[in-house]
C-alpha cells in the first residue's frame, strides 16, 4: 500500500528531516504540533500542521490518544514517529494500526520485546550473540550468586529501564545487599517495575552500534557507528565508520547485528548497540533501538542511503531493494550535537530565543537543524538545536572540515555545546581515533 | 504551514556555497518576503562558510506581541513596512544613530529592507534616542517599534 498522507508525530530537527524525504517522494506531510511549536520551522515547512495538544509533551507528543486522533482526523494513511516520544511505544504502534493507519516502524511485538531489556538479552542469546555475563536477580541471594558469574565491578540495571536511569555500579561484595535494595526500589519508582538484572561492568568500553535495515524477511547492515563520547549516557559525538577497529571485530559486530535482525524478522530501520572492550575488542550486545537514531546522518553520509526513505518504503510493504553487496560505505563522517546547554553551568539546558544562527555550509558539511535566526528553543523538550555533520574521503579530512565548521559556527542568544566540541575536535586523542568512554569525563572541568 | 515547496533545499545551499567558494565574492544575501538567506565566507583564508536563515514568521510572531505593548507609545518610532531592519547603511559602517544621539524629524534612524529595496526610516519628531528596541538585521513587522525617543 502506498503512503499518500504522512502524519509526523514528532518535532524539531527530525520532523524537518522526515518532511524533506517525504516531500521528495511525493508524499503530503501533516505535522502534529504542540502549542509551543505552532510557529516552528517544521510547522511552517510541513504541507499542513495540526494542533495535537498543549505544550507539555505529556499532553501532546506523548499522548497516544491525542496523536492518533489528530492523525485520523487529518485523513493520514501513515504515521512516522521519529525518535524519542512514542517511537518505541508498542501501545502507540497498535493504536495507529487499529485506527487504520500504517506505523512507520517495526511490528508492535518487536517493540514489546525490545522494551524489556531481559527479553532483548534472551533474544540476542538465542540468535547467538555475545552478551555480558549476568542475568535477572530476583532477590539478594540471587544477586550474590550472579556476582560470582559477573565478577566486580558489576552493574545493576532496571529490566524496564532505559536512558541510563536506574543503573547502579557495585564494586565489592559488602555493598551488594544495599545496592540491590536501592536499585530495585528505584526501578519500582521510575518504571513501575522493580525487576533488576546484573551485568559485568566493562571499565574501558567503546560504544559501537550497527545500523540495520529489514523488511521482515531479509535484513542487511549499513556499517558501524562509534558513539563512545557520551555524557550522562547521552551521546554527544558520533562517527561512521567506527575508527581504529580491527576488520575482524568490525565484521563480527556487523554479522551479529544482521543475525539478530534476521532472527527477529525485523522490519524497518534499527540499531544494534554493542559494548566493545577498548583493549581486546571483544564485544557484547547491549540493546536494539527499534527506530531511526539521532545519529543516522553519519551512516547516510558514508553509504549514500536515505534511511528515512528506506523506512517509508518498508512501511509501504515493499521488500528491500538494497542488497548487502550494494552497500559500499565510502569515506568518513563525524556528527556533533549542538545542544542549548550551558557548559559553564554543568550543561544545564538553556531554553530561549536564538537571536542569530550562522550554521556552517560548504563542501562536506551537512546541517540538520530546525533552528534559524529568531528561532525559539521551548523549555518543554530536549535541548538539541542542531546536528553538524562533517564528511570527508578520510577521517582526517572529515575532522579537518569539522574543525573549520566549528570555528565559524555562531549561535547567539543562548549558550551551546559548541565550545565543548571545539575542545574535543582539537584533542590529539580524538584525532587519533577510537577513544573510549573515559575520554569525555577526562576533559570536562 | 506553507503551501509551496521549500524555497531552497540543503543541496541548493551546498551548490550556492560551492559557487561562492570559487568566486571572488564574500557573501550571497537573498531576501524574499518569506525568508532571508545569507551564505558567507569566513574571515580567514582557511575558514569555512556559514549559512544564516531567517524566516519572516519568526520575527513577526514575536513582534506582534511586542507591538501590542508599544501601541500607545508615542515615543516609539515604528517600522513603516515589514522587512529587515538595519542600524547601519552597510555592514561594518557606523550605525545611523546610537543611544543618546539627538535627532530631528528628518533624521534617518535606520533602514528597512523589503524585497531588495532599502527604505529609510525617519525619526518623525525631534528628541534623543533612548533605546534601540530591535537588533540589527532582524525581521520586523509593519508598525513594530524600532527605537524609543526621549
Amino acid at each position: 500500500m502506498a503512503i499518500h498522507r504522512l502524519f509526523i508525530a514528532n518535532r524539531g530537527e527530525i520532523a524537518l528531516r522526515v518532511i524533506r524525504t517525504a516531500r521528495r517522494m511525493g508524499i503530503t506531510t501533516v505535522l502534529g504540533v504542540s502549542e509551543a511549536d505552532r510557529t516552528s520551522l517544521p510547522a511552517r515547512e510541513a504541507d499542513e500542521a495540526v494542533l495535537v495538544g498543549p505544550s507539555p509533551s505529556s499532553e501532546s507528543y506523548l499522548s497516544i490518544a491525542r496523536v492518533v486522533e489528530a492523525a485520523s482526523k487529518a485523513g493520514c494513511d501513515a504515521v512516522h514517529p521519529g525518535y524519542g516520544f512514542l517511537s518505541e511505544n508498542a501501545a502507540f504502534a497498535r493504536a495507529v494500526a487499529a485506527a487504520g493507519m500504517v506505523f512507520v516502524g517495526p511490528a508492535p511485538e518487536t517493540l514489546d520485546k525490545m522494551g524489556d531489556k531481559l527479553e532483548a538479552r534472551a533474544l540476542a542469546l538465542a540468535a547467538g550473540l555475545p552478551v555480558l555475563p549476568g542475568g535477572e536477580v530476583a532477590s539478594r541471594a540471587e544477586l550474590h550468586a550472579r556476582a560470582t558469574e559477573t565478577g566486580y565491578p558489576l552493574l545493576l540495571k532496571a529490566v524496564a529501564g532505559g536512558g541510563g536511569r536506574g543503573m547502579r555500579r557495585v564494586d565489592a561484595p559488602d555493598t551488594l545487599d544495599t545496592a540491590y535494595d536501592l536499585a530495585s526500589s528505584e526501578a519500582e519508582v521510575a518504571f513501575g517495575n522493580g525487576a533488576v538484572y546484573a551485568e559485568r561492568f566493562v571499565a574501558r568500553g567503546r560504544h559501537v552500534e550497527v545500523q540495520i535495515l529489514g523488511d521482515g524477511t531479509s535484513a542487511i547492515h549499513l556499517g558501524t557507528r562509534d558513539c563512545s563520547i557520551q555524557r550522562r549516557f547521552q551521546k554527544l559525538v558520533e562517527e561512521a565508520p567506527a575508527p581504529n577497529l580491527p576488520d575482524a571485530a568490525r565484521d563480527g559486530l556487523e554479522q551479529a547485528a544482521v543475525r539478530l535482525a534476521r532472527h527477529m524478522h525485523y522490519r524497518g530501520a534499527g540499531t544494534a548497540e554493542f559494548l566493545v572492550d577498548a583493549e581486546n575488542f571483544s564485544f557484547y550486545f547491549l540493546e536494539l533501538n527499534a527506530r531511526i537514531q539521532v545519529e543516522h546522518p553519519v551512516t547516510e553520509a558514508v553509504t549514500g542511503v536515505d534511511l528515512v526513505e528506506q523506512q517509508l518504503l518498508v512501511a509501504m510493504g515493499k521488500l528491500l531493494s538494497l542488497t548487502q553487496e550494494m552497500v559500499r560505505p565510502f569515506g568518513h563522517a563525524i556528527e556533533v550535537r549542538i545542544n542549548a546547554e550551558d557548559p559553564d553551568a554543568d550543561f544545564r539546558p538553556h531554553p530561549g530565543r536564538v537571536t542569530r544562527a550562522a550554521w556552517p555550509a560548504g563542501e562536506g558539511i551537512r546541517v540538520d537543524s530546525h533552528i534559524t535566526s529568531g528561532g525559539e528553543v521551548p523549555p518543554y523538550y530536549d535541548s538539541l538545536i542542531g546536528k553538524l555533520i562533517a564528511i570527508g574521503a578520510s577521517r582526517e579530512e572529515a575532522l579537518s572540515r569539522l574543525s573549520r565548521a566549528l570555528d565559524v559556527l555562531t549561535i547567539e542568544g543562548l549558550p551551546t555545546t559548541a565550545s565543548l566540541h571545539r575542545t574535543i575536535a582539537a584533542d590529539p586523542r580524538f584525532a587519533a581515533g577510537g577513544v573510549d568512554s573515559h575520554f569525555l569525563p577526562g576533559i570536562l572541568p | 504551514m506553507s503551501d509551496t515547496d521549500l524555497p531552497l533545499s540543503p543541496d541548493d545551499v551546498a551548490e550556492i556555497a560551492a559557487i561562492l567558494e570559487k568566486s571572488g565574492y564574500r557573501e550571497v544575501d537573498i531576501s524574499t518576503s518569506r525568508f532571508r538567506l545569507r551564505v558567507a565566507k569566513g574571515d580567514g583564508s582557511d575558514q569555512g562558510m556559514t549559512q544564516e536563515w531567517q524566516w519572516a514568521g519568526n520575527g513577526v510572531a514575536e513582534s506582534a506581541a511586542a507591538s501590542a505593548e508599544h501601541v500607545h507609545d508615542p515615543d516609539a518610532v515604528a517600522a513603516p513596512l515589514p522587512g529587515t531592519f538595519y542600524h547601519a547603511p552597510s555592514p561594518g559602517a557606523p550605525p545611523f544613530v546610537a543611544v543618546g544621539d539627538a535627532v530631528t524629524e528628518d533624521t534617518v534612524i535606520g533602514i528597512v529592507e523589503t524585497m531588495k529595496l532599502m527604505n529609510p526610516v525617519h525619526a518623525g519628531r525631534s528628541g534623543t534616542v533612548a533605546e534601540m528596541l530591535v537588533l540589527n538585521a532582524t525581521m520586523v513587522a509593519k508598525g513594530q517599534p524600532l527605537i524609543r525617543l526621549a
